[in-house]
Formats: C-alpha cells, sequence, structure tokens
C-alpha cells in the first residue's frame, strides 16, 4: 500500500483554493486603497467590498445590508448575543436559550453573560445529537431575549431542525440567531425563508482565509456597535477593512453554494462508505444521526483506544483527522458534545472525526479504510482496555 | 501539541510493549474516565529489575512516557528504580508539553504500583519502601 496524503479535517479549516487566490491578489499590491478613500483607489476597493457583500447576502438568502464583515465566526456569534444581550436588556428580558452542544463561542459567551445578570437555558439533545424544536418553545418565556441553535454541529455534523425552531421563535417573537459555520456552503440556506434573525458564518470553513466572516442581522434589529471607530460596516464595526479577505470570502461563498445539491450527491455516497467500513470493527459506534448530518462528516468511536494516539497514527501514514479526545482539548474532559449524546468518558475518549470534500477519491477512501483498521488493531494490542474488554472484565 | 521527535519516536516505536506471564510485579495506574491507564508488569531477580513490560491506553505522551519508563529502569535495581522521578522521564524525551507532564507522573507511579505489587507477593509492607500510590485526579 504506497502512502497518500489524505485531508480529512475540512471541518477545522480548508485550503484556500486557487480561484479565491487569484481574485483576492490584485488587492494587495495594486488595488490596495483605504474603501474609505475618495480617490479612484479607494472607490474601488469600496466596489470590491460591496461586490462580496452582495455574493455573501445572495448565498445565503439576505439583502446585501443585512451582512456585516467580521474576522471569524467566533466574532459574529460574540457580536450576535452579546449584542442582542445589550439590547434586549434595557427591555427587560435577561434570559437566553441555546443548547449543551453548541461551539464554545456561544457557550463561553453565554456563560460569561451569565455572569452579568443574564439566565441561561441550556437545551439537552437527543442521543442522535439532535434537538427538539418542542423543547425549546417549551423553555421561551416573557423574558426570553435570544435563542441561539447551531444549524449543523461541528463534531458530530448533525443538522439541526432550523427551520421549525426559527418558526417557533418568530411566532413566540424572540429573536433568533444560529451559528451556521459548518453549515454554509454544505446545506442550502435561505435566511429570509427560514426566518433566520441572525446568522454566523466563517470564511476559512469553505476555502476562504482563516481571518474573515460575517454576520447576517436582519433588517429591523439594531444590534449595538461592536467597535467603536470611523464609519466601515455602516459604523457598526469600525476599523479599516480587510479588502482582500473579504473579496476572497466573496469568491469562496459564491463557488461554496453554487452546486451544493450536486456536491453532496458525490460526497454522500464515498462517506457512507467510509462509515459502513469503519463501522466494520467491532466494538465502534457512528455518534450522531446518520442521515441528518452534514454529508462529509462522519464521527466514530472507537472502543479500547484513546483518540489523540488515533490521529497521531493515522498523521503517521498521511491521513489528518480529528477527535473529542481530552487530550486534543488540553482539559481532563473529552468533548461535550459527545459526553452531551450520552457516551461515557472512556467511549467519547476513543472518537475520530474525518470531514470529507468532494476533492476525495474512492482511491482515498479505499486508503483510509486500509490504514484504520490496521492502527486500531495496533493500538489495541498495547491498550490494557482492551485486555479487559476481551476478557469480559469492567474497566472503568 | 508540538511533541520533541524523541516523543514521537518513542510513541511510534514504543519500547518494551506487551505483558510478562509470569511477572514478579504488576502495576496498573489511572482509569478510562480521564484518558490514561498504565499497566506495567516487571521481572526480578536478586533486586535487579531483569525485564519490564508496559500496557497503556492513553494519548501520544501517555505512550511514550511508559516506554521511556520502562527503558530508564530495565536491567537497574530496585533501589534505582525507586529513584525514578517524572521529571527524569520528561528530561530522557527532551521534554513534554505542559498539559502532557501528568502523563510522566503517571508513568513514574506505575513504576512504584508494580514495585509496591512486588513486595506485596513477597509478604513485605510496600509501603514504608515505595510509599503511597498516587492515582491521578479525576
Amino acid at each position: 500500500m504506497e502512502k497518500r496524503f489524505i485531508y480529512a479535517d475540512n471541518a477545522a479549516t480548508t485550503a484556500v483554493s486557487e480561484e479565491v487566490l487569484e481574485s483576492m491578489l490584485p488587492y494587495f499590491r495594486e488595488g490596495y486603497g483605504n474603501a474609505s478613500s475618495i480617490y479612484k483607489l479607494g472607490r474601488d476597493a469600496q466596489k470590491a467590498i460591496e461586490t462580496a457583500r452582495e455574493k455573501v447576502a445572495k448565498a445565503i438568502g439576505a439583502d446585501p445590508r443585512e451582512i456585516f464583515f467580521t474576522s471569524c465566526g467566533s466574532e459574529s456569534d460574540n457580536w450576535a448575543i452579546k449584542g442582542t444581550a445589550d439590547l434586549m436588556a434595557g427591555k427587560g428580558k435577561k434570559h437566553i436559550i441555546t443548547s449543551v452542544f453548541e461551539h464554545h463561542a456561544v457557550l463561553h459567551t453565554t456563560e460569561y453573560l451569565e455572569k452579568h445578570g443574564f439566565e441561561v437555558t441550556y437545551i439537552p439533545v437527543n442521543d442522535k445529537g439532535l434537538i427538539a424544536p418542542q423543547d425549546i418553545k417549551n423553555a421561551i418565556r416573557e423574558d426570553t431575549a435570544l435563542v441561539t441553535i447551531m444549524y449543523a454541529n461541528n463534531e458530530i455534523g448533525t443538522i439541526q431542525p432550523i427551520d421549525e425552531i426559527a418558526a417557533i421563535c418568530r411566532e413566540k417573537g424572540v429573536l433568533f440567531h444560529t451559528d451556521a459555520v459548518q453549515a454554509v456552503g454544505h446545506v442550502n440556506i435561505d435566511v429570509h425563508k427560514q426566518g433566520i434573525d441572525m446568522l454566523s458564518l466563517s470564511g476559512h470553513k469553505i476555502h476562504a482565509q482563516k481571518g474573515i466572516g460575517a454576520l447576517y442581522v436582519r433588517k429591523g434589529i439594531n444590534l449595538p456597535n461592536l467597535i467603536h471607530g470611523g464609519g466601515q460596516e455602516r459604523g457598526k464595526r469600525a476599523g479599516t477593512e480587510n479588502v482582500p479577505a473579504i473579496v476572497g470570502l466573496g469568491t469562496a461563498i459564491e463557488i461554496a453554494t453554487r452546486d451544493i445539491d450536486a456536491k453532496n450527491a458525490f460526497i454522500t455516497p464515498l462517506r457512507n462508505k467510509l462509515i459502513d467500513g469503519i463501522l466494520k470493527l467491532p466494538y465502534t459506534r457512528l455518534n450522531g444521526d446518520r442521515d441528518k448530518r452534514l454529508p462529509g462528516n462522519l464521527n466514530i468511536s472507537i472502543e479500547g483506544i484513546e483518540g489523540e494516539s488515533l490521529l497521531l497514527m493515522l498523521d503517521m501514514n498521511g491521513i489528518c483527522a480529528s477527535s473529542g479526545s481530552a487530550c486534543t482539548s488540553g482539559s481532563l474532559d473529552p468533548s461535550h458534545v459527545l459526553l452531551s449524546i450520552g457516551l461515557k468518558h472512556e467511549v467519547a475518549h476513543g472518537s475520530m472525526r474525518l470531514s470529507i470534500e468532494e476533492n476525495i477519491t474512492n482511491e482515498d477512501v479505499d486508503y483510509i479504510l486500509e490504514v484504520v483498521p490496521k492502527v486500531v488493531e495496533r493500538l489495541r494490542s498495547m491498550s490494557p482496555v482492551w485486555e479487559k474488554m476481551m476478557k469480559g472484565e469492567k474497566y472503568e | 501539541m508540538l511533541y520533541s521527535e524523541k516523543v514521537l519516536d518513542h510513541f511510534s516505536n514504543p519500547r518494551n510493549v506487551g505483558e510478562i506471564e509470569d511477572a514478579d510485579g504488576i502495576g496498573e495506574i489511572g482509569n478510562a474516565k480521564c484518558g490514561d491507564i498504565m499497566k506495567m508488569y516487571l521481572k526480578i531477580d536478586n533486586n535487579i529489575i531483569t525485564d519490564v513490560k508496559f500496557k497503556t491506553f492513553g494519548c501520544g505522551a501517555a505512550v511514550a512516557t511508559s516506554s521511556m519508563a520502562t527503558e530508564l529502569i530495565k536491567g537497574k535495581s530496585i533501589d534505582d528504580a525507586l529513584k525514578l522521578t517524572n521529571k527524569a522521564v520528561v528530561e530522557a524525551l527532551d521534554g513534554l508539553p505542559a498539559v502532557k507532564v501528568h502523563c510522566s507522573v503517571l508513568a513514574e507511579q506505575a513504576v512504584r504500583a508494580a514495585l509496591s505489587d512486588y513486595y506485596t507477593r513477597q509478604g513485605i509492607d510496600p509501603l514504608p519502601i515505595v510509599g503511597e500510590i498516587k492515582e491521578p485526579e479525576e
């Protein structure tokens, strides 16, 4: 078996694509003007920004005036949540609803707000990693300021019933924000049709560069300014615009949302082949609903081994993957996402996420399916946990 | 996670992996909940550790520190093995990331747990010689 290099961690980040880079290059050396300047060089930069804004808006069914460029998905989440909190606190609304398995950009923000007088309800998810809209409905109170639920989970890829949740929020008159960092480019999104009030997205997950994101804010919601200063982003987020990055995001999102259905039709069978192949190993389980999940995502727990060791061994075989193991998080606890769907600590430690894209080949899939069992067997052979499991002893 | 070349070497080619059927002392430390378990087997002859093997469930650093600890005590006297510190293991591996230093403590304690078992089997109270075995905090 010839060694390959397979990047199977597209949910972590992606490479800047050729087309994206090409579109950005003119704005480094030639079109370097400050978009606030009056002369042509400045006006051209301004035009490039507005073109990119139109592309982002079109990609998610928004109006360009509803798109604000930020530096990343986390910034968008922070702005949407803290901004809404600020906005609604004055109206006596100090309750926020979110889920237990949000990205830390959301969870750590709501935890921060809890220290500042807000009450937060954390909606549980079921063992398939899905939220029941009814739970949100039941949690909404008179003083609920915001519901924020991720579109698709970053670890297990489960796609939440966003339309239903948005409809409930609309009916109850509560603002609804969604962290769609993992969903954009993989799921068809139309914020107006779906009734989404705010949506966070990030560039580097869809082949733009790192350090660029956007927040969609529905017209009529007057979020407080995030950065005070000049008049950029309609005065809401001051600071000279990162023109090349913004242009790149425009190109990237246009491409990413162009043929979502065709891409998914190609990627899903390959992903399923990986799932079925890896699940042939004994004592493994797929984490998250099999169908309501991002087409390129698979997350599997492999008992008897620990995730970081698995990743290191996969890396030695040229495969880039990620894990929900504690060892990759810098704490003793494994992923809060895997624990939220009911996995025991010891099982969560041995999990692996692969996130593939349409550049993957059948040969790549076969290669992964050859490497994974070998690596698992090797790690299990030196695992005292596996030894006990095979003897039928408890290992907790 | 920035591992030294030595850590990666001991992870990818761990020394002394396996079990000893007729071990004179076996020590196990850690728990699966925390994500690290080390099991250490010792063969002792005339106060000399003539053979040592290990099995580890854990991260790259857990495997590497186990491997290094076995290398550092193989062929040594019990007294020398009792002097093995986690710091010595870390140094021998050219350092560990701060969040992984606890793995070296596990390796040190696994050796002590195995020696403790050895003394218990000999009918000798291990506590005055080996001291208390520190289980990792949950």
